[in-house]
């Protein structure tokens, strides 16, 4: 489906994933951001920019995964993405939520 | 001569090991397949297992009654793979060039990889079901276990079958039906995912099955530790879930000689082209099965529509032609839901799951993703497939390798 943010037009799925990272910006990130009561800082950036390098190759992430990555440890994970920071900043970074195969 | 190693004798190496012996010229090409072990376990088994639903003899046969004469099968431990001169090195001290290598080593669980697993309730109240021992603890736990909370979970993806916990809570449900202590058990369903289900038709056919069997399930739950003394499982948040059975999924990492070979990424399963499923590193290079890091599930049907691909893929190769980008990562699978009925999924790396009729489009005779005596039925027969269709390569009647859009309700 549709949607209109910061001023363009993305394609989203029904929980509001990006479905074509192609139509990413840091734009979009910022405002998908503030939906979740976020501020993006520098630090937020780091990890999502290593979130989408991974996506690009193809790499599943999981939480151990990133805090094995020498990026950001699971606790400052967790502090700047509270609750469910996989999820929250995957959708930020306007990639697909982890999932499996049903 | 040249030489094809194969490395694995498990499902996908096997099929490969009888779909090459059918294609290349024994005059031109000695096939080799190496594993550590001499026998094939139907890993699909070990949900059955616990169950008391298979015993082990169903699910254990000799490697080299699926080995046809002709190609060599060894049993040695491997210590290495040394790709800038191609040959494997073995543990023995033995080392055997290649020209073509195929990496069929599967992937293994790592409980070591959570703090806590392997401690003092391992194998007393933590159980896994990923390996044969693991199930059979399980089986022997079950046969005597009284009752409480049962909390059924899953560490981190990507796992093999990632639809095998849930069935396990499933099929945990009707265990203590008919055992009669359903009142006495909890289950809970552990996932470190948004949901038991992620994908939205299959969410829409199917949270009613949770409903019905009273599975409680957490979502998006990261585990750091395993708390013995309390028996809990706790997050990285702070989360906590107490339990008084465990049975868990750990990581699950490739093994342990790619990391030697440096040829893995973290969780040691090997970079492969997701279409042409030769290794991203080395040309002469091929990988299948659960080894490889595409975004494939880890799964027999997708082993067994790879080793098609494959097999067209190495002749190619040998005949210097480029490779077919042809895999669609079409996976076929059964999905127990109790009750002696079952559900059949079919998609692949772009479409999800969804209703319609398999594998005739419009006829059927299976329905996809609703529940069915008849797909039960058709679980319980994949094993005889297995053992006898598709560990020798033979195609399976009118299920073809690519994911077909016909039959199928997209809208």
């Amino acid at each position: 489906m549709d949607r209109n943010i910061a001023g363009v037009t993305i394609q989203v799925n029904e929980e509001g994933y990006l479905t074509n990272f192609a139509q990413w910006n840091t734009a979009i990130g910022d405002a998908l951001a503030a939906e979740a009561d976020l501020a993006l800082t520098p630090r937020h950036w780091e990890v999502l920019n290593y979130l989408q390098t991974e996506f690009k190759n193809d790499s599943p992430l999981s939480i151990r995964k990133i805090g094995k990555s020498g990026v950001v440890d699971i606790k400052e994970f967790y502090q700047l993405f509270p609750t469910a920071p996989l999820k929250t900043a995957s959708k930020i970074a306007g990639i697909p939520k982890p999932a499996s195969c049903i | 001569m040249k030489r094809i190693l194969i490395l694995g004798a498990g499902t996908a190496g096997t099929m490969m090991a009888n779909h090459l012996h059918k294609e290349l010229s024994p005059n031109q090409w000695e096939i080799d397949i190496i594993d550590e072990q001499e026998e094939h376990y139907y890993q699909p088994g070990y949900l059955f297992l616990p169950f008391d639903i298979y015993e082990p003899e169903d699910i254990i046969k000799p490697i080299r009654d699926f080995i046809p004469h002709g190609v060599n099968l060894l049993i040695e431990k491997i210590d290495r793979i040394v790709p800038r001169e191609q040959y494997v090195q073995m543990e023995n001290g033995d080392r055997l060039r290649y020209d073509i290598l195929i990496i069929a080593t599967g992937t293994k669980i790592a409980p070591e990889e959570t703090e806590g697993m392997q401690g003092e309730e391992w194998k007393k109240s933590v159980f896994d079901f990923y390996t044969f021992n693991g199930s059979l603890d399980l089986r022997n736990k079950l046969r005597e276990w009284q009752g409480g909370r049962l909390v059924v979970h899953v560490t981190e993806m990507p796992i093999k079958c990632p639809v095998a916990p849930l069935e396990f809570a499933f099929l945990a449900d009707s265990y203590f039906k008919n055992k009669h202590i359903r009142d006495k058990v909890e289950i809970t369903y552990v996932t470190p995912l948004s949901g038991a289900f992620t994908k939205p038709k299959a969410t829409t056919a199917l949270q009613h099955l949770l409903d019905e069997k009273h599975i409680h399930v957490e979502t998006d739950f990261a585990i750091e530790r395993v708390d013995n003394e309390n028996k809990m499982i706790v997050d990285y948040g702070g989360r906590e879930i107490p339990f008084d059975l465990l049975v868990t999924v750990p990581t699950n990492k490739g093994d342990d000689l790619i990391a030697r070979s440096g040829l893995g990424d973290d969780l040691n399963f090997v970079p492969t082209d997701k279409g042409t499923l030769q290794s991203k590193a080395w040309q002469n290079i091929f990988v299948l099965g659960d080894a490889t890091n595409i975004a494939a599930s880890k799964a027999v049907s997708v082993a067994h529509f790879e080793a098609e691909i494959l097999t067209e893929n190495i002749k190619r190769f040998i005949a210097g032609e480029p490779l077919n980008a042809e895999f669609d990562g079409h996976a076929n699978c059964f999905v127990e839901t109790g009750n002696g009925k079952a559900l059949l999924i079919d998609f692949n790396y772009t479409h999800e799951p969804v209703e319609g009729t398999f594998p005739l489009p419009g006829v059927g005779p299976l329905r996809l993703l609703k529940e069915s005596r008849l797909n039960h039925m058709g679980k319980l027969a994949f094993r005889w497939i297995y053992w006898n269709m598709l560990l020798k390569g033979t195609h399976i009647p009118f299920v073809s390798t690519h994911m077909q859009e016909a039959g199928k309700e997209f809208a």
